[in-house]
Protein backbone atom coordinates (compact mmCIF):
# COMPACT_ATOMS: atom_id res chain seq x y z
CA UNK A 1 0.00 0.00 0.00
CA UNK A 2 1.31 3.58 -0.76
CA UNK A 3 2.13 5.68 2.00
CA UNK A 4 -0.14 8.38 2.81
CA UNK A 5 0.27 11.63 0.53
CA UNK A 6 1.62 14.73 3.03
CA UNK A 7 1.17 18.21 2.91
CA UNK A 8 3.72 19.07 0.51
CA UNK A 9 2.64 16.49 -1.79
CA UNK A 10 -0.97 17.84 -1.61
CA UNK A 11 0.15 21.78 -2.24
CA UNK A 12 2.31 20.58 -4.83
CA UNK A 13 -0.64 18.48 -6.83
CA UNK A 14 -2.72 21.71 -6.16
CA UNK A 15 -0.77 23.83 -8.14
CA UNK A 16 0.27 21.94 -10.90
CA UNK A 17 -3.48 21.00 -11.63
CA UNK A 18 -5.00 24.53 -10.76
CA UNK A 19 -2.53 26.85 -10.54
CA UNK A 20 -3.40 28.12 -7.31
CA UNK A 21 -0.79 28.58 -4.35
CA UNK A 22 -2.53 27.09 -1.32
CA UNK A 23 -2.64 29.09 1.67
CA UNK A 24 -2.16 27.85 5.44
CA UNK A 25 0.34 27.13 7.45
CA UNK A 26 0.94 23.40 7.81
CA UNK A 27 -1.20 20.49 7.64
CA UNK A 28 -3.83 22.85 7.40
CA UNK A 29 -4.49 24.01 3.49
CA UNK A 30 -6.45 26.49 2.56
CA UNK A 31 -7.95 27.16 -1.14
CA UNK A 32 -9.42 30.19 -2.41
CA UNK A 33 -11.06 29.31 -5.62
CA UNK A 34 -13.37 31.41 -8.29
CA UNK A 35 -16.98 30.26 -8.06
CA UNK A 36 -16.08 28.48 -11.90
CA UNK A 37 -13.91 25.77 -10.44
CA UNK A 38 -15.71 24.96 -6.86
CA UNK A 39 -17.30 22.29 -8.65
CA UNK A 40 -13.80 20.27 -10.31
CA UNK A 41 -12.14 21.33 -7.18
CA UNK A 42 -14.57 19.28 -5.20
CA UNK A 43 -13.80 16.53 -7.32
CA UNK A 44 -9.75 16.85 -7.31
CA UNK A 45 -9.97 16.52 -3.58
CA UNK A 46 -11.89 14.07 -3.24
CA UNK A 47 -10.35 11.55 -6.36
CA UNK A 48 -6.93 12.99 -6.95
CA UNK A 49 -5.58 14.25 -2.85
CA UNK A 50 -8.00 11.62 -1.55
CA UNK A 51 -10.34 13.83 0.75
CA UNK A 52 -13.30 11.49 1.11
CA UNK A 53 -14.59 12.87 4.87
CA UNK A 54 -17.24 15.95 4.32
CA UNK A 55 -16.90 17.38 7.46
CA UNK A 56 -19.28 20.66 7.20
CA UNK A 57 -19.72 23.76 5.26
CA UNK A 58 -20.76 27.00 6.03
CA UNK A 59 -21.45 30.41 4.65
CA UNK A 60 -20.21 33.34 5.99
CA UNK A 61 -21.85 36.93 5.25
CA UNK A 62 -19.08 39.59 4.53
CA UNK A 63 -22.76 42.54 3.90
CA UNK A 64 -21.32 44.49 0.56
CA UNK A 65 -18.55 42.39 -0.66
CA UNK A 66 -20.98 39.20 -0.64
CA UNK A 67 -21.13 35.80 0.10
CA UNK A 68 -18.42 33.08 1.17
CA UNK A 69 -19.07 29.53 0.92
CA UNK A 70 -16.15 27.45 2.81
CA UNK A 71 -16.08 23.55 2.95
CA UNK A 72 -13.72 21.64 4.97
CA UNK A 73 -12.92 18.30 4.06
CA UNK A 74 -10.13 15.79 4.97
CA UNK A 75 -8.40 13.26 3.32
CA UNK A 76 -8.54 10.21 6.87
CA UNK A 77 -5.82 8.40 6.17
CA UNK A 78 -3.18 11.34 5.49
CA UNK A 79 -1.83 14.05 7.88
CA UNK A 80 -3.45 17.49 6.03
CA UNK A 81 -6.94 18.97 6.13
CA UNK A 82 -8.24 21.10 2.92
CA UNK A 83 -10.99 24.12 3.31
CA UNK A 84 -12.19 25.44 0.31
CA UNK A 85 -13.78 28.87 -0.03
CA UNK A 86 -15.20 30.70 -2.67
CA UNK A 87 -16.22 34.06 -2.63
CA UNK A 88 -19.63 34.79 -4.54
CA UNK A 89 -20.26 38.02 -6.41
CA UNK A 90 -22.08 41.00 -3.96
CA UNK A 91 -25.66 39.75 -4.69
CA UNK A 92 -24.94 36.50 -6.42
CA UNK A 93 -26.50 33.75 -3.91
CA UNK A 94 -25.90 31.25 -6.80
CA UNK A 95 -23.08 28.16 -6.14
CA UNK A 96 -22.40 25.16 -7.39
CA UNK A 97 -23.70 21.96 -5.87
CA UNK A 98 -21.29 19.18 -4.26
CA UNK A 99 -23.95 16.59 -3.80
CA UNK A 100 -22.65 14.63 -6.68
CA UNK A 101 -19.07 14.22 -5.54
CA UNK A 102 -20.12 14.57 -1.71
CA UNK A 103 -23.19 12.76 -0.67
CA UNK A 104 -22.35 14.58 2.91
CA UNK A 105 -23.16 18.22 1.48
CA UNK A 106 -26.62 16.88 0.27
CA UNK A 107 -28.17 18.50 4.30
CA UNK A 108 -25.24 21.24 4.86
CA UNK A 109 -26.26 22.64 1.59
CA UNK A 110 -29.52 22.50 2.46
CA UNK A 111 -28.76 23.96 5.91
CA UNK A 112 -26.82 26.90 4.17
CA UNK A 113 -29.36 27.52 1.24
CA UNK A 114 -32.14 27.74 5.05
CA UNK A 115 -30.27 29.86 6.88
CA UNK A 116 -28.22 32.12 4.25
CA UNK A 117 -30.54 31.71 0.89
CA UNK A 118 -27.16 30.30 -1.32
CA UNK A 119 -29.05 28.55 -4.13
CA UNK A 120 -26.92 25.45 -4.81
CA UNK A 121 -27.22 24.85 -8.59
CA UNK A 122 -27.51 21.15 -9.40
CA UNK A 123 -29.32 20.04 -5.45
CA UNK A 124 -31.33 17.10 -5.70
CA UNK A 125 -33.51 18.62 -2.82
CA UNK A 126 -32.89 22.31 -2.15
CA UNK A 127 -35.71 22.87 0.64
CA UNK A 128 -35.56 24.79 3.95
CA UNK A 129 -34.04 21.93 6.41
CA UNK A 130 -34.59 23.12 9.92
CA UNK A 131 -37.01 26.32 9.85
CA UNK A 132 -40.84 26.11 8.89
CA UNK A 133 -41.63 25.84 5.22
CA UNK A 134 -43.41 28.93 5.13
CA UNK A 135 -41.03 30.91 6.94
CA UNK A 136 -40.09 34.61 5.26
CA UNK A 137 -36.26 35.28 4.52
CA UNK A 138 -32.91 33.48 5.63
CA UNK A 139 -32.22 34.40 9.36
CA UNK A 140 -28.56 34.08 9.30
CA UNK A 141 -27.87 37.20 7.00
CA UNK A 142 -26.25 40.38 7.79
CA UNK A 143 -29.44 42.06 6.65
CA UNK A 144 -31.86 39.85 8.77
CA UNK A 145 -33.34 42.73 11.30
CA UNK A 146 -33.33 41.68 15.14
CA UNK A 147 -36.82 41.16 16.46
CA UNK A 148 -38.43 40.48 12.96
CA UNK A 149 -42.45 39.67 14.08
CA UNK A 150 -43.51 36.18 13.56
CA UNK A 151 -47.23 36.32 14.54
CA UNK A 152 -48.13 35.21 17.00
CA UNK A 153 -45.48 33.62 18.42
CA UNK A 154 -42.75 36.72 18.19
CA UNK B 1 -19.61 66.08 55.36
CA UNK B 2 -21.50 63.23 53.28
CA UNK B 3 -21.87 64.70 49.48
CA UNK B 4 -25.57 64.68 48.28
CA UNK B 5 -26.67 61.21 47.70
CA UNK B 6 -28.01 61.48 43.93
CA UNK B 7 -31.91 60.56 44.07
CA UNK B 8 -32.43 57.73 41.38
CA UNK B 9 -36.07 56.83 41.44
CA UNK B 10 -36.87 53.39 41.42
CA UNK B 11 -37.90 51.78 38.50
CA UNK B 12 -41.56 51.49 37.12
CA UNK B 13 -42.07 48.11 35.91
CA UNK B 14 -44.46 49.34 33.65
CA UNK B 15 -41.27 51.64 32.24
CA UNK B 16 -39.62 48.31 30.41
CA UNK B 17 -40.35 47.96 26.96
CA UNK B 18 -40.19 43.73 27.57
CA UNK B 19 -42.97 43.91 30.59
CA UNK B 20 -44.88 46.01 28.20
CA UNK B 21 -44.81 43.42 25.34
CA UNK B 22 -45.70 40.82 28.28
CA UNK B 23 -48.32 42.76 29.57
CA UNK B 24 -49.95 43.27 25.79
CA UNK B 25 -49.45 39.65 24.24
CA UNK B 26 -49.95 37.29 27.10
CA UNK B 27 -52.70 34.90 27.02
CA UNK B 28 -54.67 35.09 30.13
CA UNK B 29 -56.48 32.16 31.71
CA UNK B 30 -60.52 32.23 31.32
CA UNK B 31 -62.04 34.08 34.03
CA UNK B 32 -65.48 31.67 33.91
CA UNK B 33 -63.16 29.03 35.62
CA UNK B 34 -64.15 25.21 34.66
CA UNK B 35 -66.42 24.03 32.28
CA UNK B 36 -69.92 22.93 33.16
CA UNK B 37 -73.10 22.62 31.22
CA UNK B 38 -75.73 25.21 31.63
CA UNK B 39 -78.00 23.14 33.03
CA UNK B 40 -75.21 22.54 36.14
CA UNK B 41 -74.11 26.10 36.63
CA UNK B 42 -78.32 27.11 37.33
CA UNK B 43 -78.48 24.35 39.37
CA UNK B 44 -75.30 24.92 41.55
CA UNK B 45 -76.45 28.76 41.89
CA UNK B 46 -80.03 27.67 42.79
CA UNK B 47 -78.60 25.62 45.48
CA UNK B 48 -76.41 28.52 46.34
CA UNK B 49 -79.03 31.04 46.55
CA UNK B 50 -81.37 29.01 48.40
CA UNK B 51 -81.50 29.54 52.37
CA UNK B 52 -78.81 27.75 53.89
CA UNK B 53 -77.55 26.04 50.48
CA UNK B 54 -74.02 28.21 50.30
CA UNK B 55 -73.16 25.61 53.16
CA UNK B 56 -73.51 22.79 50.49
CA UNK B 57 -71.99 24.57 47.86
CA UNK B 58 -68.92 25.90 49.63
CA UNK B 59 -68.30 22.15 51.21
CA UNK B 60 -68.39 20.47 47.94
CA UNK B 61 -66.24 23.34 46.07
CA UNK B 62 -63.99 23.03 48.87
CA UNK B 63 -64.20 19.17 48.70
CA UNK B 64 -63.46 19.43 45.04
CA UNK B 65 -60.65 21.70 45.16
CA UNK B 66 -58.98 19.90 47.50
CA UNK B 67 -59.16 16.86 45.68
CA UNK B 68 -57.98 18.63 42.49
CA UNK B 69 -55.08 20.19 44.39
CA UNK B 70 -54.27 16.93 45.82
CA UNK B 71 -53.83 15.23 42.60
CA UNK B 72 -52.10 17.42 39.81
CA UNK B 73 -50.67 14.74 37.54
CA UNK B 74 -48.01 17.07 35.46
CA UNK B 75 -47.42 16.04 32.03
CA UNK B 76 -43.84 16.53 31.00
CA UNK B 77 -42.80 18.85 28.46
CA UNK B 78 -39.18 18.80 28.45
CA UNK B 79 -37.86 20.83 26.26
CA UNK B 80 -34.22 21.99 27.24
CA UNK B 81 -31.74 21.78 30.08
CA UNK B 82 -34.68 22.53 32.60
CA UNK B 83 -36.32 19.02 32.00
CA UNK B 84 -33.04 17.55 33.91
CA UNK B 85 -34.16 19.90 36.91
CA UNK B 86 -37.54 18.96 36.44
CA UNK B 87 -36.77 15.30 36.44
CA UNK B 88 -34.38 15.78 39.71
CA UNK B 89 -37.77 17.16 41.26
CA UNK B 90 -39.61 13.99 40.26
CA UNK B 91 -37.14 12.44 41.43
CA UNK B 92 -36.32 10.28 44.87
CA UNK B 93 -34.73 13.28 46.83
CA UNK B 94 -37.79 15.85 46.45
CA UNK B 95 -40.32 13.53 45.27
CA UNK B 96 -43.22 15.48 43.99
CA UNK B 97 -44.93 12.31 44.38
CA UNK B 98 -46.00 13.05 48.23
CA UNK B 99 -47.80 16.16 47.00
CA UNK B 100 -49.84 13.65 45.06
CA UNK B 101 -48.02 14.81 41.15
CA UNK B 102 -47.49 11.71 39.56
CA UNK B 103 -45.47 12.48 36.61
CA UNK B 104 -47.01 11.43 33.29
CA UNK B 105 -46.51 10.52 29.87
CA UNK B 106 -49.61 11.19 28.51
CA UNK B 107 -51.72 14.66 28.22
CA UNK B 108 -55.31 12.81 28.27
CA UNK B 109 -54.99 11.75 32.04
CA UNK B 110 -53.26 14.95 33.07
CA UNK B 111 -54.06 18.12 34.83
CA UNK B 112 -50.88 20.47 34.92
CA UNK B 113 -48.38 21.22 32.05
CA UNK B 114 -44.45 22.24 32.86
CA UNK B 115 -43.17 23.80 29.94
CA UNK B 116 -39.24 23.36 31.09
CA UNK B 117 -37.15 25.03 27.99
CA UNK B 118 -37.07 27.05 25.00
CA UNK B 119 -40.19 26.90 23.45
CA UNK B 120 -39.23 27.60 19.45
CA UNK B 121 -41.47 28.87 16.72
CA UNK B 122 -41.48 25.26 15.43
CA UNK B 123 -42.30 23.55 18.20
CA UNK B 124 -44.67 26.34 19.60
CA UNK B 125 -47.46 24.23 16.92
CA UNK B 126 -47.09 20.56 18.83
CA UNK B 127 -47.05 22.58 22.29
CA UNK B 128 -50.74 23.64 22.06
CA UNK B 129 -51.61 20.45 20.62
CA UNK B 130 -50.66 18.79 23.15
CA UNK B 131 -52.66 21.31 25.86
CA UNK B 132 -55.14 21.12 23.67
CA UNK B 133 -55.33 17.57 24.24
CA UNK B 134 -55.59 18.13 28.44
CA UNK B 135 -58.79 17.65 29.59
CA UNK B 136 -60.18 20.41 32.10
CA UNK B 137 -59.47 21.95 34.41
CA UNK B 138 -56.30 22.54 33.10
CA UNK B 139 -53.10 24.63 34.56
CA UNK B 140 -49.34 25.23 33.21
CA UNK B 141 -46.26 26.36 35.10
CA UNK B 142 -43.65 27.75 33.12
CA UNK B 143 -40.46 26.99 34.26
CA UNK B 144 -36.98 28.66 33.54
CA UNK B 145 -36.10 31.77 31.94
CA UNK B 146 -36.75 30.47 28.85
CA UNK B 147 -40.34 29.52 28.88
CA UNK B 148 -41.37 32.69 30.74
CA UNK B 149 -39.79 35.12 28.33
CA UNK B 150 -37.11 33.62 25.84
CA UNK B 151 -34.83 34.36 28.34
CA UNK B 152 -30.65 34.64 26.32
CA UNK B 153 -32.31 33.67 23.37
CA UNK B 154 -35.12 36.43 23.42
CA UNK B 155 -33.95 38.15 20.34
CA UNK B 156 -32.76 34.94 18.43
CA UNK B 157 -34.97 34.64 14.95
CA UNK B 158 -36.78 31.09 16.00
CA UNK B 159 -37.44 31.88 19.63
CA UNK B 160 -41.22 32.06 21.06
CA UNK B 161 -41.03 35.04 23.27
CA UNK B 162 -42.39 33.04 26.37
CA UNK B 163 -44.53 30.60 26.18
CA UNK B 164 -47.65 32.71 27.76
CA UNK B 165 -48.17 33.91 23.89
CA UNK B 166 -49.52 30.59 22.95
CA UNK B 167 -50.93 29.13 25.95
CA UNK B 168 -51.90 30.82 29.81
CA UNK B 169 -49.70 30.06 32.35
CA UNK B 170 -50.49 30.13 36.10
CA UNK B 171 -47.62 29.93 37.90
CA UNK B 172 -43.77 31.70 36.23
CA UNK B 173 -40.98 29.96 37.99
CA UNK B 174 -37.68 31.97 37.32
CA UNK B 175 -34.46 30.70 36.75
CA UNK B 176 -31.90 30.05 34.64
CA UNK B 177 -32.48 26.75 35.23
CA UNK B 178 -34.71 26.98 38.40
CA UNK B 179 -33.29 24.64 41.09
CA UNK B 180 -35.63 22.09 42.15
CA UNK B 181 -36.25 23.61 45.27
CA UNK B 182 -37.64 26.86 43.15
CA UNK B 183 -39.71 24.40 40.79
CA UNK B 184 -41.16 22.99 44.42
CA UNK B 185 -42.31 26.28 45.21
CA UNK B 186 -44.30 26.91 42.08
CA UNK B 187 -45.54 23.69 42.37
CA UNK B 188 -47.07 24.65 46.19
CA UNK B 189 -48.38 28.17 44.78
CA UNK B 190 -50.23 26.34 42.03
CA UNK B 191 -51.72 23.91 44.57
CA UNK B 192 -52.50 26.92 46.89
CA UNK B 193 -54.01 28.33 43.42
CA UNK B 194 -56.13 25.43 42.98
CA UNK B 195 -57.05 25.59 46.38
CA UNK B 196 -59.45 28.41 45.34
CA UNK B 197 -60.10 27.97 41.97
CA UNK B 198 -63.78 27.28 41.77
CA UNK B 199 -66.15 29.02 44.25
CA UNK B 200 -69.70 28.93 43.47
CA UNK B 201 -71.67 32.11 43.95
CA UNK B 202 -70.97 35.54 44.26
CA UNK B 203 -68.35 35.91 47.33
CA UNK B 204 -66.06 38.08 48.50
CA UNK B 205 -62.64 37.67 47.22
CA UNK B 206 -59.93 36.14 49.99
CA UNK B 207 -57.48 38.22 51.04
CA UNK B 208 -54.02 38.27 49.46
CA UNK B 209 -51.51 35.82 50.75
CA UNK B 210 -48.35 37.66 52.16
CA UNK B 211 -45.37 36.20 52.93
Amino acid sequence: MASPMTDAEARAQISQQFEIVAEGTGSALVVALPVEQWAAFGRFARETLGCGFFSFLTVIDWKDAGLEVLAFVENLDAPFTLTMRTKLAPGVSACPSLVVIYRGANWMEREAYDMFGVVFEGHPDLRRILLPDDWQGHPLLKSYAVDTPYPPYR
Amino acid sequence: MKPPVPVVPAPIWRDFKDLQEWEANRIRRPETGDKHSSAFEALTEGIHSFPGGFVVTTVADGFFNWARKSSVWPVTFGLACCAIEMMATFASRFDVERLGMVPWASPRHSDLMIVSGTVTIKMAPMLTRIYDQMPDPKWAVSMGSCANSGGPFRHGYHVVKGVDRIIPVDVYVPGCPPPPESLLNGLLLLQDQIASFRRTGKRPAPMPKVD
